[in-house]
């Protein structure tokens, strides 16, 4: 919404400066986005007439001028304009005036003749971007005044931000009515007294369907199409953004933006028959005066004759029935539409108009009559003509049922004791006819502007924001101090990503939605993928169900800039299909969301540096890494095939015997194909079951000795060495504590195609010490059993 | 005598003296101190002598014997003194060489902001809570009092997935993080005090929105809640966020479907290159009469407040961030200078 400010104060003029009535309009809920000066101060800048013009000698499109500028003697100015001509009074600005854009007036020599000022478009005073030729003030500009005054220009531009409950607001009346009940100055409202009519002529109206509440409608004959709109109209109209057009038209606009009040006009002589308002039928279509043509249907209401649509009702009328410079009898019209019927269409047209925002929102559904007499008034006064009478068909309109308040409940939720009294005056002042119905209760009346008071915490918010949301507290609350659960089996997301980072890692966050061909490259989701409908952009399309596409995008990012070694991971959710997911607390019923964490490394595992390894990340690098965030969970590993990685580089992560993820190398295939100088290694893998820890079980210290025996064998190339470790532990040999390997040995001495294992197997008993035959008994037994199970070798 | 000894004592300290090696000490020793070494040799000479004599001569040469055991003893010290400097010196470092270490990670200034803001409403007893990205219609708009076509539920609003909910309603990426307190507050009972941060999603991307863009909700439900108490829990969260109490915040009448009364929360800087701007940081209010029967309590018996602010918004004024597409872009240049 966006009027100038003494249109404003010409309803109501509170002894508040400018900057002030802004900051208490927007700490009322009106937002004052912008508050600015129509016009830069325009000092030196007066009213001068045209006295003679001649022929520039020395320039044919330059004019020598004589201009009385208000001094005794006329003044010399070099004019270009076209549009210039004797009698004219045009804004001068003299020697020494400064225009928008730093330009300086000084007394020149223009092609040999000396011009002393400029006479000025309204581009070249800052006032719009009319550059057709001076601007024309017309004979009753007072010559030597001050341009600025003259024309008004000690004003301000106020652009308010309404919320959408405060369709009231829409209209001068609409924001005079807030400053009244914010500064209790008196209202004064424009004159809609009755005109009375000078003819009997009535249009006839049908409504038809009960989405139009009220048409009231309005026969002027005979008025002059060409008047033009006069200048002061026209000032308002521009400083509220709106582009004068037509005498006819400009009055409904004015009249929508002083009252609130949507009006239509038509040409009487175009209308056919019966004017009809009704649902659309399918396929009937429309031309708008926007030029837009449209097809209705059932769902859009519509003006009709009978010929059919002639407007889409609430939004904007139709080309053959509009008023233009040939349009002698008119027919106005002030209508009620359901705020439901209005909703939506002119945004399913793709357009909206000032009429559809207002009636879309709640339109005052009492001032029907208020402003059609307003714009005849006016119509009369500017275009001539002669009226009939007031035409008024209500049919159904929204009722207003009091809303009661109870005081306490008011004070319990706003938090501050603010009296009856208090409470009742502001309501008051916001016109909405408080009554204490019982002790401790008000009832207002909700107003037929109001569309947004219905229930109880309407009015409370109507109390907050009169007494001032900045007169209320901001104290601590007074509650009981219960402290939180701190578990000690539940590890936080945050101490997983502090260990990532710690271990050299940089977090980043990366779209959820991915390119579709990440997920068939990288994943194997493929129906389970679940796809955007309206997607920003196309490489933005679905939704990812692995982190794992980001990261190698960032990797490559940063590649490309000159990185030389990238780590980085991300934590966040995946997404895919699943039947098994049902409705819960924290799901959706076929949508599995889980959380995970994801890594993503490449070029040299350490920095280059004086002291440090320089070889490039691999598999076990990243396999570490993850290993070292389980902890102390301990996952375990399996070879197997992901269509992201080298089938004879990746594992499956397990951990308590569920798949919970993946490592391995980028398969060269995606290093190809996406252009990456750096082969990537990653890991991906479900958070939550990292959450779970295990309580901290404590068991005795043995006070005996342990003792260490080491076996080294020689086993085929393909036998896995957890198959080893797992067959081992399950033998249980006795005392053995601790089993692990430690070494693996390819080369020299080991037969090609054989690989050098070194398990160490610490032994301990809580009751005795063990003897050196019995713990060389133990690695008797592990050698047999590797033997006889993986054809192992002593070494 | 006297001065044959003092002839020998000189001697042998000469002696030590020269040598920089322990077994050449050693030698050098049993030339004075040894079986046939010249002090042993004149103890000998002693058996000639009377007993006065004998006594007189024997004190003698047991002092200067004592004196070249001294001088041994201060020898050995220094040489193994000298060796044990050399050795040090060749061991030692250029102590200001670079420790050797991995490259240090970092967290990204978005999950930082994340983590104060949970520490800090942790620190007055605020849960935390979670909830599915890919949200029903109902979580997402229903329950917060959005009427039926409310222009927020449009195509041009609302990232919508080829899925549909139990009740055939499209399923739709959640635009705010207020469907998590939806769904806490139905399986909790009040007293209600959490919060919900996450990723949230709306149709929008130019230079100032990013069509994924992270918020934190909090929720206050109890007997006595009030719009006071928001204003209190808030303006303090934000001075403990910045770290300052030199800002001000201004509660101004807003609208939402989901609160009423409801307030957009503006804050302004005393220092630093924002000062004196108002900058838009929260919308807030009283939870809704009908969101409250939403969540499954009566209205009657609790009121509460709710808050919604956007991450990102308070990181970048936190840091001084001037664009948001930083977030995501995963520049490691940008996201090092939060290590």
């Amino acid at each position: 919404m966006q009027f100038s400010e003494r249109w404003l104060r010409s309803q109501i003029d509170p002894k508040v400066s400018t900057a002030e009535l802004a900051d208490r309009l927007t700490m009322c809920g009106l937002e004052v986005e912008a508050c600015v000066p129509v016009a830069p101060p325009l000092d030196a800048v007066v009213v001068a007439q045209v006295l003679a013009v001649e022929r520039h000698p020395g320039a044919d499109r330059l004019n020598v001028c004589q201009v009385d500028a208000g001094a005794a003697a006329p003044r010399t100015i070099v004019c270009g304009a076209p549009n210039v001509r004797v009698g004219m009074r045009v804004p001068c600005a003299l020697p020494g005036a400064q225009l928008p854009g730093g330009v300086r007036i000084a007394t020149a020599l223009v092609r040999g003749v000396e011009s002393s000022g400029m006479l000025c478009s309204a581009r070249e005073l800052g006032l719009s971007d009319d550059h057709g030729g001076l601007l024309d003030l017309g004979p009753d500009a007072p010559v030597g005044n001050r341009f600025a005054d003259w024309y008004e220009l000690d004003d301000h531009i106020f652009t308010i931000k309404l919320t959408p409950n405060r369709a009231d607001c829409l209209s001068v009346l609409g924001v005079a009515r807030e400053v009244h009940a914010l500064t209790g100055a008196a209202l004064r409202m424009p004159d809609v007294t009755p005109v009375p009519s000078s003819n009997d002529q009535r249009y006839p109206v049908r409504i038809s369907s009960s989405a139009c509440g009220r048409f009231t409608g309005r026969v002027i004959r005979g008025v002059n199409p060409a008047a033009p709109t006069p200048a002061w109209m026209r000032r308002c109209l521009e400083r509220a953004g709106q582009r004068p057009i037509s005498a006819l038209v400009d009055v409904t606009n004015y009249v929508m933006l002083e009252l609130g009040r949507p009006l239509h006009v038509y040409d009487l002589d175009k209308l056919q028959g019966t004017i009809d308002v009704r649902m659309g039928q399918t396929g009937e279509q429309l031309a708008l005066l926007n030029g837009q043509t449209v097809t209705v249907g059932p769902d859009v209401l519509c003006i009709c004759d009978d010929r059919g649509p002639i407007g889409l009702a609430g939004i904007m009328g139709g080309e053959s029935t509009k008023a233009d410079d040939a349009s002698v009898n008119v027919l106005l019209e002030s209508a009620f539409f359901e705020p439901a019927a209005i909703a939506g269409r002119s945004r399913h047209f793709n357009f909206t108009s000032d009429a559809s925002h207002r009636f879309e929102r709640g339109v005052d559904f009492n001032n029907n009559i208020d402003g059609i007499e307003r714009a005849t008034r006016l119509i009369l006064q500017i275009c001539g003509g002669s009226a009939g009478p007031v035409d008024d068909q209500i049919v159904r309109l929204p009722t207003r049922v009091p809303v009661a308040m109870r005081t306490a409940r008011a004070r319990r939720v706003i938090g501050v004791a603010i009296s009856d009294d208090e409470m009742l005056a502001l309501l008051t002042r916001l016109g909405l006819a408080p009554k204490v119905t019982s002790a401790g209760v008000i009832a207002i009346d909700p107003p037929s502007y109001r569309f947004d008071l219905v229930i109880e915490e309407d009015v409370i918010e109507e109390v907050a924001r009169l007494y001032g949301f900045d007169r209320i507290p901001a104290e601590p609350p007074q509650a009981p101090a219960r402290m939180l659960p701190v578990s000690e089996t539940h590890r936080s997301q945050h101490a997983l990503r502090a260990h990532m980072a710690d271990a050299g890692y940089q977090e980043v966050i990366n779209f959820s939605f991915v390119d579709a061909a990440w997920e068939r490259d990288l994943t194997a989701s493929g129906d389970a993928a679940i796809a955007l409908l309206n997607p920003i952009a196309s490489q933005l399309s679905t939704l990812r169900s692995s982190l794992i596409g980001g990261l190698i995008a960032t990797l490559k990012f940063n590649l490309n800039r000159g990185a030389t070694r990238a780590r980085v991971f991300e934590i966040g959710r995946a997404f895919m299909r699943d039947a098994s997911v049902a409705d819960g607390p924290l799901s959706v019923a076929h949508i599995y969301q889980p959380q995970r964490i994801a890594a993503a490394a490449c070029g040299p595992l350490d920095e280059e540096l004086w002291g440090n390894t320089r070889r490039s990340v691999d598999f076990f690098d990243l396999k570490g890494d993850l290993e070292a965030l389980c902890a102390p969970l301990v996952p375990r590993f399996t070879a197997a095939s992901h269509p992201a990685l080298h089938p004879g580089r990746s594992a499956r992560v397990e951990l308590d015997g569920k798949a919970i993820g993946w490592v391995g190398e980028l398969h060269p295939r995606w290093v190809q194909a996406y252009q990456l100088q750096l082969v990537p290694v990653v890991f991906e893998l479900d958070v939550e079951p990292l959450q779970r820890v295990p309580f901290p079980g404590y068991s005795e210290i043995s006070r005996f000795p342990a003792v260490v025996r080491d076996v080294a064998v020689l086993v085929d190339d393909a036998v896995p060495a957890q198959d080893m470790l797992d067959d081992l532990s399950a033998c249980q040999f006795d005392g053995v504590s601790h089993l692990s390997l430690f070494d693996l040995y390819r080369g020299s001495g080991v037969p090609s195609g054989r690989k050098s294992l070194a398990f160490r197997v610490v032994m301990q008993d809580t009751e005795r010490t063990l003897t050196d035959a019995q713990a060389d008994d133990v690695r008797n037994k592990i050698v047999v059993r590797l033997a006889l199970k993986f054809g192992a070798i002593q070494r | 005598m006297q001065t044959q000894l003092d002839q020998i004592v000189g001697e042998a300290l000469g002696q030590f003296a020269s040598l920089d090696d322990a077994a050449q000490l050693e030698q050098a020793k049993a030339r004075f101190l040894g079986k046939s070494g010249a002090i042993t040799e004149l103890l000998k000479g002693l058996r000639e002598l009377g007993p006065d004599e004998k006594r007189a001569a024997g004190a003698s040469i047991n002092r200067a014997k004592e004196r070249i055991e001294q001088g041994l003893h201060d020898r050995r010290e220094a040489i193994a003194q000298a060796r044990l400097d050399a050795r040090l010196h060749e061991e030692a470092l250029d102590v200001t060489l670079p420790g050797r270490r991995r490259g240090g990670g970092s967290i990204h200034p978005v999950m930082r902001s994340w983590q104060r803001i949970e520490s800090i409403f942790r620190s007055i007893g605020f849960e935390v809570a979670d909830g599915p990205e890919i949200e029903t219609d109902w979580y997402n708009f229903t329950a917060l009092n959005n009427p039926a076509n409310h222009p927020a539920r449009s195509m041009q609003d609302t990232f919508y997935v080829d899925a549909i909910d139990s009740q055939g309603l499209p399923l739709l990426l959640r635009t705010h993080t207020s469907p998590m307190q939806v769904r806490h507050a139905r399986t909790h009972t009040p007293p209600i005090k959490v919060i919900a941060p996450g990723r949230t999603y709306r149709v929008d991307s130019d230079a100032t929105h990013s069509p994924m863009f992270h918020q934190v909700e909090g929720l206050w439900i109890d007997e006595q809640v009030s719009f006071a108490d928001l204003k209190g829990v808030y303006t303090e969260f934000l001075q403990r966020f910045f770290e300052t109490d030199a800002l001000r915040v201004r509660f101004r009448p807003s609208y939402f479907p989901f609160t009423e009364p409801s307030a957009e929360i503006d804050m302004m800087f005393d220092s630093g290159p924002l000062k004196g701007r108002w900058l838009e940081i929260s919308g807030s209010g009283q939870v809704h009469p009908e969101v409250v029967r939403n969540f499954g309590f009566d209205p009657e018996k609790v009121i509460g407040f709710a808050f919604g602010s956007g991450i990102e918004r308070l990181t970048m004024l936190r840091y001084g961030i001037g664009d948001l597409r930083q977030f995501f872009d995963g520049d490691l240049r940008f996201l090092r200078q939060f290590s």
